[in-house]
């Protein structure tokens, strides 16, 4: 006998229609007489009325009747708790979870280099299961390692170039699961952007949703992270970025040597490369104006003392200084100067930026591609990120680099900027102003 | 074990019987049971077996067993192999060193379950022909019933019991013969309910008013029911399929939640089990 046609026809159609993931998974198994005695229809039946959903990984079925059947299947719910509960109930009708070790760690036998068969992190939430409990990784990044300290009972991401002998690295997938991050739904600010790039989405729906997730995040005490480049002067928008810093939307900014230059050469000379901001034509001798501008500022000893010696007195810089924002300016190879508050180790850079990401909620990477990616490669998946670029590539580029939660905005950015600046301003009902 | 052809039964007299905790919702220390009364009524049904040509094997009662007496939940029986209960309650686990002592006296040879997994016997594991029937979720565990039917080589129907009153699946299951049975569907989940209805052709259910009074919980003997008194129409139906009835006062029982079949446990294979019949397995 088999399941009544009744039975059959809901393990049939929720094996399709139910088959798409949610949140969290695990593995269960149920061996036995599993078909005659229902179990496994019953099985099924109990994780969609738990509110979980299942795939049928491996099924074997018994040929005679005393012959034993076997089943692998996969168990999808929303959160873990409710992953824990739908599989605490199946074990009473006996089913077992298929990983029930404890994860693997090996002590990393060379300095800044991971351990053979070591486990490569991704962006998304993970656990590692220690002593029979799972417990969360800690400082979540991808294209790490994980260490752990088995006495603590911790385990956190570790970059290659941190890795010190004796350090115990994870090894292998066993005892480990990832959360994934649930896909944003219809009723979120960001539910309606999906995360295609398009330059034909409507743009004022977008820019609402962005500035109701900047409110969203500050509210939760997170902070906001801007990333910029260069084009945020040249556009124009430097006064945009100065009043979002100014009214305190954005707690962390990171850009190069660039971004910073730039918005200090209009600051000592209304120019950006040379032209004029308020002309829009090039002035004469402008294109000195960007070195003398870095001599300026490393005469007075930096940017910091150039502010607060008077020097410098509006710009991008300027209200960063005077907001205490968390400011990381990396350098690359082809700066000039460069100025003296610029970061030329890159791996000093890279751990100013790993500090700076916890606790932000949210990012807006601007017209940037390589601050972008890097930043981008920083940050846990759960962190909402939204680019914003005239180059469709750049957005698709951090998505292809893993940073799949990213919403991208193909626009100019400064009427962007200057519209994120003016809705932000404009006080929401029943809100006041950011403290 | 001897070669008699007589049926066989495990029985365990009610000297100690009371009720001394409460483990079922039948059972009430405050109400207690009548130590006469009980014993009186566990002679006649002994005399009741002996009239029907069983050959009874008595087990010695312990004092702070009280339970001792219901033998059907020693363990479970197959050609010569016992396997003894896992007592999901601590205050029955005392019993099962005393039936293992009695399975090794009588020639049995003892299959351990795996540690940590509850199985209590012929309570919650009858076969009907081929397949044996189990019953899981307040005392046993489905895994018990899995393991159990590959180290046989039978085929296991575990069944949800969802009614804490029928907490053993003898209290609302009884096979009669290879595809005959009675059952109380109440005590099973649809799944349960299927099984039963699919695998078992002639089927004989009780009603809700007559469950209560254990009458699933019956002695099959070749042709003859032993069962506990107030059940008219299951009597009935059992005599229209042919069967005679034995209906007996067990009501101090019922108090801790046991009838008839509670009371014994079939050793040489029960009447609707297809291996009794069978050939030893090597």
């Amino acid at each position: 006998m088999m399941a009544s046609p009744e039975q059959q026809a809901t393990a049939s159609r929720s094996t399709k229609t139910d088959a798409k993931p949610k949140g969290v998974v695990d593995e269960i198994e149920v061996r036995g007489h599993i078909v005659d005695s229902l179990l496994l229809p019953k099985i099924l039946d109990r994780i969609l009325q738990m509110g979980g959903a299942f795939e049928i990984h491996e099924c074997k079925i018994g040929v005679k009747r005393s012959d034993p059947s076997y089943a692998r299947i996969g168990v999808h719910a929303d959160t873990p708790e409710a992953l824990d509960a739908i599989i605490g109930d199946l074990v009473e009708h006996g089913a077992s979870p298929v990983h029930p070790e404890d994860v693997r760690a090996v002590p990393a036998d060379v300095a800044t280099a991971f351990p053979e068969n070591f486990y490569s992190t991704t962006n998304q939430q993970t656990q590692v299961r220690l002593h029979g409990r799972w417990i969360d990784v800690e400082n979540q990044e991808m294209d790490c390692g994980v260490a752990l300290d088995v006495e603590a009972g911790r385990a956190w991401c570790v970059p290659m170039i941190h890795v010190t002998i004796g350090l115990p690295i994870v090894v292998g997938h066993a005892g480990i699961r990832v959360l994934p991050v649930e896909r944003a739904r219809e009723s979120s600010p960001f539910g309606f952007m999906g995360s295609s790039v398009s330059s034909e989405k409507p743009k004022a729906i977008s820019l609402r949703s962005v500035a109701e997730s900047i409110r969203a995040t500050r509210a939760e005490g997170k902070k906001v992270l801007l990333v910029g480049g260069p084009a945020i002067v040249h556009t124009g928008s430097s006064e945009h970025v100065a009043q979002l810093i100014r009214e305190g939307w954005i707690q962390t900014l990171f850009a190069g040597n660039a971004l910073a230059t730039h918005d200090l050469e209009q600051a000592l000379y209304g120019t950006s490369l040379g032209v004029s901001l308020t002309h829009g034509a090039a002035v004469e001798h402008g294109h000195e104006h960007h070195l003398r501008a870095i001599n300026t500022i490393r005469r007075a000893g930096g940017i910091a003392r150039a502010v607060a010696s008077g020097l410098v007195t509006s710009g991008i810089m300027y209200e960063c200084l005077n907001q205490d924002v968390d400011l990381v300016l990396a350098g690359s190879i082809r700066d000039d100067g460069p100025l003296p508050e610029v970061i030329t180790d890159s791996i000093v850079a890279q751990d100013r930026m790993r500090e700076s990401v916890r606790g932000v909620g949210f990012a807006l990477l601007i017209a940037t591609a390589l601050h972008s990616i890097a930043t981008g490669n920083l940050l846990p998946a759960w962190v909402k990120v939204v680019c914003v670029d005239i180059n469709p590539a750049t957005v698709t580029k951090l998505a292809d680099r893993g940073t799949f939660q990213t919403i991208g905005m193909v626009t100019d950015v400064e009427p962007f900027l200057r519209s994120l600046a003016a809705e932000l301003s404009s006080p929401v009902q029943g809100e006041s102003s950011p403290s | 074990m001897t070669d008699s052809q007589k049926p066989r039964i495990l029985m365990c007299p009610a000297d100690y019987f009371g009720i001394e905790y409460e483990i079922n919702p039948w059972m009430s220390v405050q109400k207690g049971t009548d130590p006469e009364r009980s014993s009186a009524q566990w002679k006649a049904l002994h005399q009741t077996l002996v009239d029907l040509g069983v050959e009874i094997d008595l087990m010695e009662p312990v004092k702070g067993l009280p339970d001792l007496v219901f033998t059907a939940n020693a363990g479970l029986v197959y050609h010569d192999l016992f396997i003894p209960s896992r007592f999901r309650y601590k205050v029955r686990q005392g019993e099962t060193p005393r039936f293992e002592e009695w399975a090794r006296s009588r020639g049995f040879r003892i299959v351990e379950l795996p540690a940590g997994e509850n199985f209590e016997g012929a309570g919650d594991a009858l076969f009907c022909g081929d397949a044996l029937f189990a019953g899981y979720r307040f005392r046993s565990d489905v895994q018990s019933h899995q393991w159990i039917g590959e180290r046989l080589g039978v085929e296991v129907l575990p069944m949800e019991l969802i009614d804490p009153r029928f907490y053993h699946l003898d209290t609302c299951f009884c096979p009669l013969a290879p595809g005959v049975a009675v059952y109380y569907p109440g005590a099973f989940d649809e799944y349960g309910r299927s099984v039963i209805l699919d695998r078992i052709p002639t089927l004989i259910e009780v009603r809700a008013e007559e469950a209560v009074f254990f009458s699933c919980n019956a002695v099959v003997v070749g042709s003859t029911v032993v069962l506990n008194q107030g059940a008219p129409k299951l009597t009935a139906d059992l005599e229209r399929l042919g069967y005679q009835t034995r209906a007996l006062d067990l009501s101090e029982f019922i108090k801790s939640g046991g009838s008839a079949k509670c009371l014994t446990l079939r050793i040489d294979g029960e009447e609707a089990a297809n291996w009794k019949s069978a050939a030893t397995p090597s």
